[in-house]
């Protein structure tokens, strides 16, 4: 389809680009000090509501190939995008009342802008369908995540964390592009489609290029051998941040690998390769998760083995799987930022909640959560909340987070891996015992002293209530949001 | 002149980058390594494109390489200047406050 035909499908884009603009010169312009962030929140909040609007409105349109078919509008990108959308909205919500971002208010509206222009980024790798798009999309995200992670600027620990992901990040989109480079070689094209007439042939330069690209997805889904960052850029970004970056950006990272992936056919043993990674990349997460006495870092490991099982889905390869993978990350979109909410609350609460363990990220350790559930009455909410997003992670009955599992597991089965659906439930099992731990710790250990949490902000303890809420029901009727998903693979 | 001496040429970059990105503990030691790979991938690109009857895609990659190449410079420069104002040193071994 030609440009200026493409546009009215491209509506969603333009408001988010709109919106990023408006509110960079928002920024520039406003003199409402103190009040600025709230202002550019709500025009943020107004922008990605109409952009998910317009992704909805473009839901049924069959799949028109945009811009000369750099883009292409199928209904998985339209999922991915609201996924995106709703994530950013929800982690908006946290970052109105975060303390860490408060810290440096001044240039609050440069923050909500830099999360919308993330979602757009994602929004167009979600629809990519050529590997310049996807190199721009993939850029986008990284460059946007990269200025966040680093956005506390009176915070060390921030700048640590975005160093060491941009260093990484830079190497592994040059990686990347030395593998597309190879692969506009052998082919001709920068056109994804082109894999299907390559791949009967396993030559190695081909098989070369085809792993050189996989790693600049790895990289942005944070799957071992390319999760290094993962760690320690979690722990330093702001938490609604951490939030941000453990669900929107691992989805784009999703969504363009299964479209890569797919039309790459079985062509040089992708299922297998991409096997064998999930099952390496779920084993070190939660391996490398037991140890850990930080709790923001803990979650960190526990995303990258969730990355595992997530790829579990996309390994089997047929369409059961990726119906799979769909509706994990709904499930995983409420039950992960739930937990990395009660993170935040835990961390701003005055006077801090610490058996002794003071220092930057001391908010964020285990010893903060010792008898969070006696802590009085917001303790106890703080500390039922956490328990049911942390078994809704294990995948236990009856949360959210088991129907997900069920169905990645029954699609694993399903294409007969069952080496890999026992690696999975072992991994399932180790899960249990470091999320348990931090359970033990809320309810059973005496607290260091009598302070009791405070809920400061109303607005938390509402998305608190639903994200909570939102874990135990579609466990409980998880049909609707079956159907939806079987909508968008039909 | 032959495709196969530009990627040769291209391959050399791309192993000299990526060397120097993995035993380079200075921050802007890191960064130059990281250019030798992007622009090792762009001369490919352009390598390619001339061979394949000029075929105009590989060209606007390049060109898209350069700038993107650019605006990741300005972004890990920028966080640079913040390490160095906190840690007084860019190099990457000694900015260690996140645990292992």
């Amino acid at each position: 389809m030609p440009n200026l035909a493409s546009m009215s499908f491209f509506i969603p884009e333009l408001i988010l680009s709109a919106v990023a603009l408006i509110l960079f010169i928002f920024a520039l312009v406003s003199d409402k000090a103190g009040k600025k962030g709230e202002y550019a929140s709500v025009i943020a909040i107004a922008g990605l509501l109409a952009s998910a609007v317009f992704v909805l409105k473009n839901f049924n349109i069959g799949s028109p190939p945009l811009f000369w078919g750099l883009l292409v509008l199928d209904k998985p990108a339209a999922f991915f995008k609201e996924i995106f959308i709703i994530t950013a909205l929800i982690v908006i919500i946290f970052s109105q009342r975060s303390n860490e971002l408060r810290a440096g208010a001044n240039d609050s509206a440069e923050y909500y802008s830099l999360l919308v222009g993330s979602v757009l980024g994602m929004n167009l790798l979600a629809s990519a369908n050529n590997l310049l798009m996807i190199y721009l999309a993939l850029e986008f995200v990284s460059l946007m995540s990269f200025i966040l992670v680093g956005f506390a600027r009176g915070s060390s620990r921030s700048s640590e964390a975005a160093l060491k992901y941009v260093l990484y990040g830079a190497v592994a989109s040059g990686v990347f592009l030395y593998g597309a480079s190879l692969y506009y070689g052998l082919t001709g094209t920068l056109d994804i489609k082109s894999f299907l007439t390559i791949s009967p042939s396993p030559h190695l330069t081909i098989s070369l290029a085809g792993l050189f690209i996989l790693a600049g997805f790895l990289y942005k889904i944070a799957a071992v051998p390319m999760h290094a960052w993962c760690p320690d850029a979690y722990e330093g970004a702001p938490t609604p941040i951490t939030a941000f970056l453990s669900v929107a950006p691992k989805a784009a990272g999703f969504a363009v690998l299964m479209r890569v992936f797919s039309a790459a056919g079985d062509g040089f043993n992708w299922p297998l390769i991409i096997a064998v990674i999930s099952a390496a990349t779920m084993t070190f997460g939660n391996l490398a998760a037991i140890p850990q006495t930080n709790v923001k870092r803990l979650l960190a490991y526990s995303s990258i083995a969730h990355a595992g099982y997530l790829l579990m889905g996309v390994a089997s390869g047929t369409p059961r799987g990726a119906e799979a993978v769909y509706f994990y990350f709904a499930a995983y979109l409420v039950m992960n930022l739930g937990a990395f909410l009660v993170v935040q609350i835990i961390a701003n609460t005055s006077p801090p909640l610490m058996g002794g363990d003071i220092g930057e990220g001391g908010r964020e350790s285990l010893a903060a959560y010792k008898g969070l559930g006696r802590r009085g009455a917001s303790g106890a909410i703080l500390g039922i909340t956490m328990t049911i997003f942390l078994l809704s992670l294990t995948g236990i009955p009856p949360f959210v987070g088991f129907i997900g599992k069920f169905y990645i597991f029954a699609a694993v089965m399903d294409a007969k891996l069952y080496w890999l659906a026992f690696i999975g439930i072992a991994n399932s099992v180790v899960s249990l015992y470091y999320y348990m731990r931090i359970v033990k710790t809320i309810f059973f250990d005496e607290p260091a002293d009598a302070v009791q949490p405070a809920f400061s902000s109303r607005r938390l303890a509402a998305i608190l209530g639903v994200l909570s809420f939102a874990t135990i029901f579609i466990g409980l009727y998880w049909q609707w949001l079956s159907n939806i998903v079987a909508a968008v693979i039909a | 002149m032959q495709l196969e001496y530009y990627l040769i040429i291209g391959l050399i970059l791309f192993l000299l980058g990526l060397y120097t990105c993995l035993t380079r503990v200075n921050a802007i030691g890191m960064l130059m390594g990281i250019e030798l790979m992007l622009n090792a991938a762009g001369l490919n690109f352009v390598a390619f494109s001339h061979f394949n009857g000029n075929h105009i895609d590989g060209h606007i990659m390049a060109i898209f390489i350069i700038v993107l190449a650019a605006a990741e410079a300005v972004v890990a420069l920028a966080v640079l200047l913040a390490i160095y104002k906190r840690f007084k040193v860019i190099d990457t071994d000694k900015v260690v406050t996140l645990k292992e």
